[in-house]
């Protein structure tokens, strides 16, 4: 096992290369919806179980697949109502199990990325060929049902291998969202290629805020206003990125989406914010900073 | 630890659901439903009773309101009883003031032990969902004597048409033994806001969409939210809702309540606001689990 993940040098927030953003805009903001299907009963994965309880797990298994039946076609008309686009973290089984969702977002314009195939098929453990194996299927499932080049992953369940970022990069993709080490975008130290560390947030996650964090639904309202305050006014010195990931079974829910509504509401009421998606907040890194990033960066001394 | 090849296979990957419970189904693709009265709200409140006992087991874990302390916990014990013999009498209280009839989700312990309680509901026309024997007989996989569990809670219950799993917790077989027993409607699963169809074995059972999260001790003992909070997600939930019939169809509000927990003496008000609330509203019709899914069915 490694100490540092070796993903990344340093390069201090105070005094980086200064980004820019398309129309002068001081903050990227992308909303990431993960479209999931949890397995009822699904193969066991030595270093993570799928349920808290027993399979089983009715309550757990029926609270998600609500955010498909229910959920999701509430959100998505929020989202529509402040005219933005979502990023899909997409678990591409869904693709077969829940075609029409999948297709109501191609409909919107909508990016769809990876989040595995399953949610509750871990990459723990894997080998290179598996794990190679298992990145495939998502570029070529949502290349099948959209016509997009799979660009960005989010691994699935957060569960990784040593070598998962190098793989996502040799196989064409252009950004990651499993670094939350930094509010701009940054290069990734890969094996091969050009890879983008895109700002994804666990902060604003509505999952680790619901179900972690015990937040009330028009605190995370007002947590997504400051956040993005904070970041509009620091986006006057260079461009900042604000992600909202979220969870259509937790956001969708009756008494959450007005508050999250009106905070969506609040920031694309703002003249520069950039509305993006994060295959558009990679492509503009790469091609304008991702080389001035790499150059200002300092390697981490040795302990 | 490495991996089998099979954990890359996928033979459930397939159209709808990875199960044969139910299938799939969109919400705002289904026709609209009207309750009577051209109601846009069904209120649906479910009242749990429930009954901890002291030499509680935990298995095969341990549901929300459970004894914490080693044996003998009498605070966690009377701290939930509370619920049956003071918090219960708040809430009809409170219910009766707007003619609101409940289902009161029972298990066959409180049934047992206290029947003049029943006797109560009863008279009042609650209706009465089976609720498990008690909170230390959870259904689950592997479990023994299930069969036995549900015809004893059913019988003692006097065949409910209703039922509502301690701690929503299932085996394999749960939906199955409730159906032989004659349970028209399962409360267990929280994917939906409308009652659907569900399958159990040759029979088919109705789920109903029991609220997990508009829930008094989920909000104020699982969130560690606070009494005004717990107002604001009601009447939220319940704006909502509301909206949306206008567009979809009726809805229903479902809330979940444990009287051991909205009957304390401070948090009985938030439970009478949020009625009055809801009551001001032309267009809510009070009805029980059994009456909103007869309404339902009728318009299948």
């Amino acid at each position: 096992m490694k100490r540092d993940p070796g993903l990344y040098d340093y390069l201090p927030y105070d005094g980086r290369p200064k980004i820019t953003w398309p129309d002068g805009a001081r903050v990227a903001f992308w909303v990431a919806p993960n479209i999931e299907f949890y397995e009822l009963d699904p193969p066991k994965n030595p270093a993570r179980t799928a349920w808290a309880r027993p399979v089983p797990d009715v309550l757990n298994y029926s609270y998600r697949d609500y955010g498909n039946r229910a959920g999701f076609w509430r959100m998505a008309e929020a989202m529509d109502r402040c005219g933005v686009r979502g990023s899909v973290s997409l678990n591409v089984a869904v693709c077969e199990h829940h075609p029409e969702v999948v297709a109501a977002c191609v409909e919107r314009g909508w990016e769809l990325y990876s989040h595995g195939t399953y949610n509750t098929r871990y990459t723990f453990g894997m080998s290179e060929a598996q794990e190679r194996e298992l990145i495939q299927d998502s570029i070529d499932t949502i290349k099948r049902v959209s016509g997009q080049k799979l660009d960005g992953w989010l691994a699935p369940a957060l569960t990784y291998t040593e070598r998962t970022l190098d793989l996502v990069a040799e196989m064409g993709l252009t950004y990651v969202c499993d670094l939350f080490h930094d509010d701009q975008p940054g290069p990734v130290k890969v094996r091969k290629g050009r890879l983008a560390s895109i700002p994804y947030s666990l902060e604003m996650n509505d999952a680790i805020a619901f179900n972690v964090s015990s937040v009330t639904p028009r605190h995370y309202g007002e947590i997504i206003r400051r956040q993005f305050d904070r970041l509009y006014e620091e986006g006057k010195e260079s461009g900042t990125v604000m992600c909202i990931p979220l969870h259509p079974y937790l956001i969708g829910q009756p008494y959450r989406l007005k508050a999250f509504e009106d905070a969506l509401a609040y920031i694309a009421g703002h003249d520069r914010v950039w509305l993006a998606t994060g295959r558009e907040i990679a492509r503009h890194f790469l091609d304008n900073h991702f080389d001035s990033f790499v150059k200002a960066s300092i390697p981490v001394g040795d302990l | 630890m490495a991996i089998s090849d099979d954990y890359l296979k996928y033979p459930k990957r397939r159209y709808g659901m990875d199960h044969g419970r139910y299938d799939w189904s969109i919400l705002p693709k289904r026709k609209p439903v009207e309750w009577p009265g051209k109601a846009r709200i069904a209120l649906w409140i479910t009242v749990a009773l429930e009954w901890f006992p002291l030499d509680q087991q935990g298995k095969p874990f341990k549901p929300l309101g459970s004894l914490q302390t080693a044996y003998p916990d009498l605070r966690h014990y009377t701290l939930r009883d509370y619920g049956n013999r003071v918090g219960v009498f708040r809430a009809m209280k409170a219910l009766e003031k707007h003619g609101i009839r409940a289902s009161a989700a029972v298990n066959a312990a409180v049934a047992m032990r206290y029947p003049s309680l029943i006797e109560r509901l009863k008279e009042k026309r609650w209706e009465l969902i089976g609720h498990g024997l008690d909170m230390d007989h959870l259904h689950y996989e592997g479990m023994s004597g299930e069969k036995d569990l549900v015809s004893k809670a059913v019988s003692i219950l006097g065949k409910p048409r209703g039922w509502l799993s301690p701690a929503r917790s299932e085996s394999a077989q749960t939906p199955d033994l409730l159906a032989e027993a004659g349970v028209e409607y399962l409360c267990d699963w929280v994917n939906d806001d409308m009652p659907y169809e569900f399958k159990a074995g040759d029979r088919t059972l109705h789920a109903m969409p029991l609220s997990g999260d508009i829930d008094d001790a989920a909000i104020l003992l699982g969130m560690h939210h606070d009494e005004d909070e717990l107002l604001s997600q009601l009447t939220d939930q319940f704006y909502l809702l509301y909206e949306e019939a206008a567009t979809h169809g009726g809805r229903i509000m479902s809330v979940t309540l444990h009287p051991w927990a909205i009957g304390q003496p401070y948090r009985i008000g938030t439970l009478e606001r949020a009625l009055a609330h809801f009551m001001r509203h032309p267009g809510v019709w009070p009805a029980t689990g059994s009456e909103i899914l007869d309404a339902w069915r009728k318009q299948q």
